[in-house]
């Protein structure tokens, strides 16, 4: 595997960070990634990341849950072991159904919001007993680190990131 | 500073000229002499196979027939029940003749209660927003405060039709206004309405109203004086005495608002009752005014007004949309749910003659309520794009015009309710007025706060 050199640029507050992403993507530098102690707001736009597709997940795996939930008391309160429900034995499941509305919204939100995280998580590379892919411990605490791939424009690169307000620029090499 | 165009001003005439003319021909038409309405019923009878709404209520299941007759006897107003049998034809044909008497005086009710709700719920909104601190709003306050001048003459109209309908009509709203109901001599006497009278009588009635109304109009008041003031004030000291009556009015407003939905609405069926009414009128109330808020920040946004707010805040008045339309579908159907599975008798009979006669009404305002706002606003980008909001507004705003139909409806009409001429003019006639008053009120203040506090931040506030 070709190992590849980056370059790692340290900034100590998140504004300096924010104008930084600015003018590095303004210079048309591809910047790997960064990594930041807490969200920044707006940092993605800022990348140029595309937006993120986990609302469509979302709602797709809160239909999930809502069908589920019909099959389910379909099933367990009609067919299975029909119950008279609310004193008004019909045993048919659209009399019924006003007793299963609150079941319906909790297990659409319960599969909405447990597939949603657990998307997340493996969109992230991120699973049990994976080791950190963090380049920085300090990251962690309170310092924020941007990554930028070099092609041959080291000097370049590391004058503009001086400029932007990087307290420690390093060269790394990575390997892939 | 805002100017009043002309165009709109007009406009704003023509809707209430044509509304008092339909509302006028309504009150006009609605005057039928028994053998009129005999003949009518004999029409439809013939017509629809007999089958016509009101029999409705007394085709159920033998199982629930009794149930029915029982909740039957409940909702009719204090007057004779329906008879099945011909014998008590004359009977019959008086409580029709009486329910097509109330439709234009309930049509009247509904549209002014509706506007009156709009700007109650925006001042509540608005008192929440500065109690909160909220950075986000404050270059929406004076919009705010312009729907909530609407808020005295509103709710003053409310109770001079609601006290009009005993003197003018004949109880045409509220039957418990009537004198026989309590009256133990009284062919019509009610047991159960003479039991609540010690707090359901009018002079009772119109205290507790002009309370209600004293405590919002005296929140508006000071809270609008002090806002104007703090444009030009040197420190915080109006800023903090708005915060301070802001905290105050949130606890006054949500004991007098649920007391009004019992006095105003629920009181036209004495005798049912639900403990969450308050707060389901409440988030009626609530998420038809930021609608209206939002409709009229985009309305002076596209005549180049309030150059300061930006698709953020549109963005965020969506959000609040979406979530209370969302909130009054959880109380809907938290009332709805209990009521359905309990099922007793004198609480079910309330969705029994909503399930029966109005139908259409009843679950189309959960589609426009509901359905339609959750699917339309739910993405981020279309709350962002004015007529989009603009259209699901209208929907929602139409929905809770329904919603409060179906308050007040079938305990003045029953079955003999139609979207006709009477309703639709007393909303013009409303609309009319509101617009006049709101966008008066707009003229009298600059279009921004400031010299509040969080002005800068609301300015420059980013999604």
């Amino acid at each position: 595997m070709e190992a590849s050199k980056v370059i790692h640029a340290i900034y100590t507050d998140d504004d300096v960070l924010m104008s930084a992403v600015k003018k590095v993507k303004a210079e048309r530098h591809h910047i790997e990634e960064i990594y930041t102690p807490f969200p920044v707001h707006g940092l993605d736009k800022a990348m140029g990341l595309e937006p993120t597709r986990i609302a469509i997940t979302a709602f797709i795996y809160g239909l999930i849950g809502l069908t589920v939930s019909v099959l389910m008391m379909n099933f367990i309160m009609i067919e299975d072991w029909p119950q008279n429900i609310g004193g008004k034995p019909s045993f048919s499941y659209i009399e019924n159904m006003p007793a299963f509305v609150p079941i319906m919204f909790e297990l659409t939100v319960f599969f909405a919001a447990h597939l949603m995280v657990i998307t997340f998580y493996l969109r992230s590379r991120m699973w049990p007993f994976k080791n950190a892919e963090n380049p920085d411990p300090r990251t962690t605490d309170d310092h924020f680190l941007m990554e930028i791939a070099i092609h041959g424009n080291e000097k370049e690169l590391e004058s503009l990131l001086a400029e932007t307000g990087a307290v420690e620029i390093n060269l790394v090499d990575k390997a892939h | 500073m805002y100017t009043f165009s002309n165009k709109l001003k007009t406009f704003s005439f023509i809707l209430m000229i044509l509304g008092a003319l339909g509302v006028g021909y309504g009150f006009m038409t609605s005057h039928k002499s028994l053998d009129e309405v005999k003949t009518m019923l004999a029409e439809e009878a013939t017509g629809h196979g007999g089958g016509h709404g009101e029999d409705a209520s007394h085709a159920v299941s033998d199982s629930d027939h009794a149930q029915a007759e029982e909740a039957h006897e409940e909702t009719s107003h204090g007057e004779e029940t329906h008879a099945e049998n011909a014998h008590h034809g004359d009977a019959h044909a008086e409580h029709v003749q009486h329910q097509l008497a109330n439709r234009p005086w309930s049509a009247l009710y509904v549209a002014a209660f509706f506007f009156m709700m709009i700007a109650l719920g925006v001042l509540a909104f608005y008192a929440i927003q500065i109690a909160s601190q909220a950075g986000w709003s404050p270059v929406l306050f004076r919009v705010m405060e312009g729907i909530t001048a609407y808020l005295l003459p509103g709710a003053l109209i409310v109770m001079a039709i609601a006290v009009g309908s005993h003197y003018l009509g004949h109880d045409s709203i509220f039957m418990w206004m009537n004198p026989d109901v309590i009256n133990p001599e009284s062919e019509h006497y009610d047991k159960l309405i003479d039991g609540k009278s010690s707090f359901l009588n009018l002079p009772w009635f119109i205290i507790r109203g002009l309370i209600f109304i004293a405590g919002w109009s005296a929140y508006r008041h000071f809270s609008r004086k002090f806002s104007i003031a703090q444009d030009t004030a040197e420190d915080q000291s109006n800023f903090k005495k708005s915060f301070r009556i802001s905290a105050g009015f949130l606890v006054f407003f949500i004991y007098t608002e649920s007391m009004m939905s019992w006095d105003w609405i629920m009181s036209v069926d004495p005798h049912w009752f639900s403990t969450l009414f308050g707060w389901y009128v409440f988030a009626s109330m609530f998420v038809s005014g930021i609608t209206v808020i939002a409709l009229i920040t985009i309305y002076l946004k596209s005549r180049n007004f309030l150059e300061f707010v930006n698709e953020n805040h549109l963005h965020d008045v969506a959000k609040f949309m979406f979530a209370f339309s969302i909130f009054w579908t959880y109380l809907w159907f938290s009332q709805f749910m209990l009521i359905w599975y309990s099922n007793i008798p004198e609480e079910v009979t309330y969705f029994v003659t909503r399930f029966q006669d109005y139908k259409l009404p009843f679950l189309g305002m959960v589609v426009m309520n509901f359905v339609f706002p959750i699917l339309m606003l739910m993405n981020a980008d279309y709350k962002r794009i004015p007529w989009f909001v603009v259209m699901s507004g209208l929907v929602i705003l139409f929905g809770h015009y329904i919603d409060i139909f179906n308050m007040i409806m079938p305990a003045t009409v029953g079955d003999r309710w139609f979207i006709g001429i009477p309703e639709i003019s007393s909303v013009l006639l409303f609309a009319g007025l509101f617009i006049f008053v709101v966008f008066t009120a707009l003229t009298k203040a600059p279009l921004l706060v400031k010299g509040y506090p969080f002005r800068k931040e609301s300015e420059e506030f980013h999604y």
